[in-house]
């Protein structure tokens, strides 16, 4: 976004997701984002934001009664619209995904060695090919004794061991983006980090661009290049990860890095964010964000903010964005502490 | 020295562990009541047809109505006595178990198998395909199936083949109507989700990552609906309209019986009690089934 030296992958403007009913639901609302070639950009908000319908959105597996209107551009092509033949081919071998729970997304009953090839098996590859290339794959991915494993039953493995399996699948079909659904919050913590440092390098070897879709401003601030901010389904921020968590330009931005614990805290619990999340069912007039937020003026209430850039590749949807220029953050950022 | 306490370690092998499951539940012996019994039924319809001989279409006139355990006149004992043409029951309660053996297993395998079909793609595609089939399930269910296999078994020549299309023409609705319940909620479950953003096609997702979570519950209604088909054959065998004098059936010896419940109650009773028993017991061998299939369904 700031350099134009990496032109995005996936390109997604003015993006509605509608959900069907007696009164519709704008799930998102008019989203803006981009994910540069070989690297992350990170989708971050609360429950009920619609990051994971934004991931459905980019597959092409939205639920019953959703619908997407708008811009969705991957490597050139317009997504939305297509034949659901023709989106079935981007499917696992151009796109992938990562998903929340690893022992949920493998099937119990099969061996992992077979799921993990199942892209593979799909092109045609078999026998000693095949076997080789998962073993191969499941050697990429750190797992030890891989000949072992791929004989075992996901339940088998531990968790830290599955969801490498799981990345090692959404890997086999050699994507150009993967989408990965909060691949870390069923995790431990000691294994979340491992995680993260695999998809690190994996990008960095393969430079596969991703879509790293998450709750927590911690785990995004180990991995993301680009950091978008979603609240109640619209774009609340956008920017370079590190900038945006140095200087937030939205007072939500600010508001949930002041909301992680830091370790030199007197308490590691996390300072809550006044009120509840606006959910999109029953958004607020104006600024979805402005009763909780602790700037907000009469103008919040009436008009939507546009989301306009404030400083080169800097977004932000506030009306006071240029007041709080130079301001940082509450808390000290990963590279202060 | 020192003692070591042996801990209690759960058998590895799990066919070990189910039946201990089963036996601890249900207590003891009694619970492999049902498996042992039925296992004896198979046995003799498998075997006992090879060791005596018996031919359905000859009578022997001079020993009809024989009690039970008399000896006739060529040496032989009539354990269960002999019919009003003078043939051997106990040689009929033999041959008839192979009949409803075979009639049960077929007809169930093939329910089970269209049905499944039905019940899937039900499931799985939902909208229209959906609409359209659980309507043909209602209006079946609706229906009383055994009336419907008595018009078909009446319409035909009696035959085995007759026979086992009558009694599944009703018999797969309830198999697609639990398979089509329970695809609805598999196909939920994120590996089914996991498979789809793999592109993986509708084919293998269904034949590999739905229906293998069908076979337990498929499986125990599989044993149920057995013991009704069993006795359906034994219904339209009764009636006249099931199988060929020339096969032997529990439904037709005990009919050949009705008219000498007072003085021979041998003929009918015998063949009834095998009927009767082998019903029950496939009954709760299904109940076993399924009962072990909900506790170990919420994985």
């Amino acid at each position: 976004m700031t350099d134009g030296a990496t032109p995005p992958v996936l390109t997604i403007r003015d993006l509605d997701v509608v959900l069907d009913g007696p009164e519709p639901v704008r799930i998102l609302d008019g989203v803006r984002l981009d994910v540069r070639a070989g690297r992350t950009t990170a989708l971050i908000g609360e429950s009920g934001s619609g990051k994971s319908v934004l991931g459905s959105t980019v597959i092409g597996l939205l639920p019953d009664g959703m619908r997407a209107e708008g811009h969705l551009e991957f490597a050139g092509e317009q997504l939305l619209g297509l034949s659901e033949r023709r989106r079935a081919s981007f499917r696992g071998s151009r796109i992938a995904m990562i998903f929340q729970d690893p022992l949920a997304a493998l099937n119990p009953s099969q061996r992992v060695g077979r799921q993990v090839g199942e892209v593979l098996r799909r092109r045609g590859v078999r026998g000693e090919r095949l076997r080789g290339a998962v073993l191969s794959l499941l050697e990429r991915v750190g797992i030890p004794r891989p000949a072992e494993r791929a004989r075992a039953f996901p339940h088998q493995l531990s968790g830290g061991l599955r969801q490498r399996a799981v990345i090692a699948m959404a890997l086999s079909g050699e994507p150009e983006l993967i989408i990965a659904d909060e691949p870390t919050t069923a995790l431990d913590v000691t294994v979340q980090k491992r995680i993260l440092d695999l998809l690190a390098e994996l990008q960095r070897e393969s430079g596969v661009s991703m879509l790293f879709i998450s709750h927590d401003l911690r785990v995004v601030s180990h991995i993301a290049d680009d950091l978008v901010v979603l609240y109640a389904g619209r774009v609340a921020e956008i920017g370079p990860a590190r900038e945006v968590l140095r200087v937030p330009l939205h007072p939500y931005t600010r508001a949930l890095a002041a909301s992680v614990p830091s370790v030199h805290a007197a308490s590691a619990i996390a300072e809550p964010i006044p009120g509840s999340a606006a959910s999109p069912a029953n958004r607020p007039s104006g600024c979805a964000f402005h009763p909780r937020c602790p700037l907000a003026q009469e103008i919040c209430r009436a008009a939507v903010p546009e989301l306009s850039e404030i400083e080169p590749g800097r977004f932000s949807a506030c009306h006071f964005a240029e007041q709080l220029r130079g301001v940082p953050a509450a808390i000290p950022t990963e590279e202060a502490r | 020295m020192t003692t070591t306490i042996p801990l209690p370690v759960q058998d590895p092998r799990p066919w070990r562990r189910s039946l201990a499951g089963v036996s601890g539940r249900l207590g003891g012996a009694l619970a492999v009541l049902p498996l042992i019994v039925v296992g004896i039924y198979v046995l003799v319809a498998i075997v006992g047809p090879m060791l005596i001989a018996y031919d359905p279409v000859a009578t022997n006139l001079a020993e009809r109505l024989r009690p039970p355990g008399s000896v006739l006149a060529d040496g032989s004992t009539a354990i269960l006595g002999t019919d009003g043409t003078g043939r051997d029951v106990f040689a009929q309660v033999v041959y008839g178990a192979r009949t409803s053996m075979i009639i049960g297993a077929a007809t169930v395998v093939i329910c089970a198998a269209f049905g499944m079909l039905v019940g899937l793609a039900a499931g799985y595609w939902g909208g229209a395909v959906d609409i359209v089939l659980s309507r043909v399930i209602d209006v079946l269910i609706a229906f009383p199936g055994i009336v419907l296999a008595i018009v078909v078994a009446g319409l035909f020549e009696r035959g085995l083949l007759v026979v086992i299309v009558a009694l599944s023409l009703s018999g797969w609705v309830s198999f697609a109507r639990l398979t089509r319940a329970s695809t609805l909620s598999i196909k939920e479950r994120d590996w089914v989700a996991a498979a789809r953003v793999m592109g993986v096609s509708t084919i293998s997702i269904q034949a590999r990552h739905i229906a293998p979570f069908l076979v337990a519950p498929v499986a125990a209604l599989l044993a149920l609906e057995f013991g009704l088909i069993v006795l359906g054959e034994a219904g339209l065998s009764f009636l006249g309209i099931g199988l060929p004098p020339s096969t032997v059936s529990w439904g037709q010896t005990i009919a050949a019986g009705k008219e000498y419940l007072s003085t021979a109650w041998w003929i009918s009773a015998f063949p009834g009690m095998a009927l009767a028993l082998l019903v029950i017991m496939v009954g709760l061998l299904g109940d076993q089934l399924n009962s072990r299939y909900q506790r170990g369904g919420a994985r």
